[in-house]
């Protein structure tokens, strides 16, 4: 099992590494040809980069839109947020600071997590417009994250794992040495779906998270009157003319 | 097949009235397909060519290489449906391929069938399909069903705008020989004539000089209405409705008085008659550079110092966001001005310098109310600050008026919602879109009739001015409810000295 979820492991890590970057630098080798940014927007380039940054921490665009979906979305997120930074001691030797401090609010960060995915379920179920807007795929990255974070929270509130075993075997994976996982079905589950999602992240709709800042209707700034925006086709257009 | 539709029952606009699905609702609702010889003349195939799939993937593939709005958007849609009721198109019709994902999806369904690995490996779980004769007929339908207004942009947490890829699958219609025979006859009509209603040269003088009779006839004061003059400091570019239609003229009197009140010489232009540029509406760039360079040109041949466009939605947008890309840089041109300026700016301007004086009891007795035109208010801007384009023509109103209110605030300024004609469906084969459209606004503007004793609505757009006056009467109001800002304008000015 120690092999097996070591070369998993080292496969997902991969995948999803080499997966993101090759998509962030097609993201980012597109032209965009216009400026095209939803107006009213800030007219200076910070000002569009703190406009990113405002719908990629607080969803700002998505609290315009709809109340109740961006509580169920917040609760998912900055719950699943709190999880992830509180895993960090996973993954190192002596725990810095911040990870150390976020240690007390995983149960509630990982609860507030699962009730967002059931609220968002539920969501997806119940409302005929977005039931018929939802493929299988949908249902699977809803039950993928459910499942990882059920199989977590068994572990924490159920039948607590060997905790120092899953930091020593993660923490020799990072240096190539392979150390004994423990022998706990809970934890094989929870693993195993963790590397499934980080295998699918490129390949699915996980690509929002880093879609979002390359978004041309919100990370440009307005300012096509003072400043002509041409992109490389385009200017190849201009041979010869007045 | 016209006309065999009911007209919706306008709601009550507080309660956000929420249509039950109806699948297939809109699916008998078509545009005409391209003729041949329109299809010719912008350079696309005549017909459906045979091998219509492999050169559609072929384009699509070329499109995600070179926007990266379409590359974007094709991968980070996660289906939370934020954006499902808020198109009017669906609100109005009820039709769920109408909701902005699922017209998306008809594209995201084909990118992710010959674009991606999961679409390849299991099609049936990410929604992928095959490109076929039906799903094509399914594409022109409902991409013809979208506007192109960007409501969902601006409330999509990722700012997918559902425009941009209505433009790129016209783009590969058109590339196919399955274009949309309206957009296309009138960008052939620009092409060969100058401006989309094909009013020749000629025709044009006759009109311009009528009008001036008129206004001298009305107001005693010789208001001009300059035809290709060389040297004029203005060229004004206006939407070629604004020649004849009402209250588009209406409008174009007001220009003509402000420019004659101001002092400022203008000149219109025979060759660039025409501000609308529907080459957006196709997503076509090469068309778009090619209608906006007739501007370049006429600027440079007349020899003018600035230029300003009249009330126009689309073209604002194109003016405003891309004139400077598609055919700058502007460095002939009086650096003292933005380029291209809006005739509400240069209006604004003057008021606020009480350049122009103004007389409200022109307009005695109206209580108005202002319609956001989409692409003016989602896709660009006036004056030097975000969100000018909502002041600025409401300033100007409120100088003219005796009374203001702006409708439900959900449904103006960045929120507003489109007319129901814009995005090239102003065509009487989609007149059940167009109604049923319309009816988000229709049920805003109803309540401030009823509550505030609204009696005219003003836009600052030639298509929300000619689609409103075709479909309010469908819903009983009056078509004459529909002013031109510059109308209110024209209504008011103190012309003679104006020292």
């Amino acid at each position: 099992m120690t092999t097996v979820f070591a070369i998993l492991f080292a496969v997902a890590t991969t995948v999803l590494v080499v997966g993101l970057v090759a998509k962030i630098i097609q993201f980012a080798r597109t032209p965009a040809p216009l400026k095209i940014p939803t107006t009213p927007a800030p007219l200076t380039k910070s000002g569009a980069a703190f406009r990113v940054a405002r719908e990629v921490v607080v969803f700002e665009s998505l609290f315009k839109s709809n109340k109740p979906l961006w509580i169920f979305a917040v609760l998912f997120h900055l719950g699943l947020f709190v999880v992830l930074a509180r895993h960090v001691r996973y993954f190192q030797e002596h725990v810095w600071l911040p990870f150390q401090l976020v240690q007390p609010f995983g149960l509630y960060a990982g609860l507030m997590m699962m009730g967002g995915l059931a609220l968002l379920a539920l969501r997806r179920a119940v409302v005929p417009r977005i039931a018929y807007i939802t493929s299988p795929s949908d249902w699977l990255m809803l039950f993928l994250l459910m499942g990882i974070g059920a199989s977590g929270l068994a572990m924490k509130l159920i039948a607590h794992t060997d905790i120092i075993g899953v930091k020593a075997f993660f923490i020799g994976l990072m240096s190539f040495e392979i150390h004994p996982l423990p022998e706990d079905p809970v934890l094989a589950v929870h693993l195993g779906l963790v590397a499934l999602l980080m295998i699918v992240f490129p390949f699915s709709k996980l690509l929002h998270a880093p879609g979002i800042f390359f978004s041309p209707t919100r990370n440009q700034n307005d300012d096509p009157r003072e400043r002509r925006h041409l992109s490389n086709w385009a200017a190849k257009l201009e041979a010869g003319r007045n | 097949m016209a006309d065999k539709f009911e007209t919706p029952v306008l709601g009550d606009v507080e309660e956000r009235p929420m249509p039950a699905l109806a699948c297939g609702a809109m699916a008998q609702s078509r545009s005409y397909v391209a003729a041949p010889a329109h299809q010719e003349a912008l350079g696309f195939p005549k017909e459906l060519v045979p091998d219509w799939q492999e050169k559609a993937i072929a384009k699509m593939g070329d499109l995600l290489s070179r926007y990266r709005s379409l590359r974007v958007y094709m991968d980070i849609c996660v289906k939370c449906g934020a954006c499902t009721d808020k198109c009017h198109y669906f609100l109005g019709t009820g039709d769920p391929k109408n909701m902005p994902v699922a017209r998306q999806d008809l594209f995201r369904s084909v990118y992710r069938r010959y674009f991606t690995l999961a679409g390849k490996i299991a099609p049936k779980l990410v929604g992928a399909k095959e490109f076929t004769k039906e799903l094509l007929d399914e594409w022109f339908n409902y991409f013809h069903q979208c506007s192109q207004c960007r409501r969902c942009s601006v409330f999509c947490p990722y700012g997918i705008d559902t425009a941009e890829i209505s433009m790129a699958a016209r783009e590969i219609m058109d590339s196919i020989g399955y274009g949309q025979k309206y957009c296309n006859e009138i960008i052939g009509k620009v092409h060969k004539i100058g401006n989309n209603l094909g009013l020749p040269a000629p025709a044009l003088e006759d009109t311009l000089a009528g009008l001036e009779e008129d206004m001298e006839a009305d107001s005693g004061v010789a208001v001009k209405m300059p035809l290709d003059v060389h040297g004029a400091e203005v060229l004004l570019i206006t939407p070629s409705a604004d020649f004849f239609a009402e209250p588009h003229v209406l409008g174009l009197m007001g220009y003509a008085k402000v420019f004659h009140a101001s002092g400022v010489s203008w000149t219109l232009s025979t060759k660039a008659s025409e501000a609308g540029n529907f080459g957006m509406f196709i997503g076509n760039y090469e068309q778009m550079r090619k209608i906006a360079m007739r501007i370049r040109e006429a600027a440079i041949e007349l020899g003018v110092k600035r230029i300003v466009f009249g009330e126009c939605g689309h073209a604002w947008r194109v003016a405003y966001s891309f004139l400077n890309t598609l055919v700058g840089p502007w460095d002939f041109l009086d650096p003292r001005y933005p380029v291209p300026q809006h005739i509400v700016e240069f209006t604004t301007d003057l008021i606020r310098r009480k350049g122009i004086k103004l007389d409200k009891s022109g307009n005695d007795g109206m209580v108005l109310t202002f319609h956001d035109s989409c692409n003016i208010a989602r896709a660009s801007r006036m004056g030097d600050f975000p969100g000018g384009q909502f002041v600025l023509p409401r300033e100007i109103i409120k100088a003219t008026v005796p009374k203001f209110v702006d409708m439900n605030r959900d449904t103006i300024l960045e929120k507003t919602f489109c007319c129901g004609g814009g995005g090239g469906l102003l065509t009487d084969e989609l007149m059940e879109v167009r109604v049923k459209g319309a009816k988000p606004r229709l049920e805003a503007l109803k309540q401030v009739v009823e509550q505030e004793g609204v009696t005219h609505m003003a836009t600052i757009c030639a298509i929300c001015k000619a689609q409103f006056t075709k479909v309010l009467p469908y819903y009983g109001y009056d078509r004459e409810m529909i002013v031109s800002v510059h109308q209110l304008v024209s209504n008011t000015i103190i012309l003679g000295d104006n020292d």
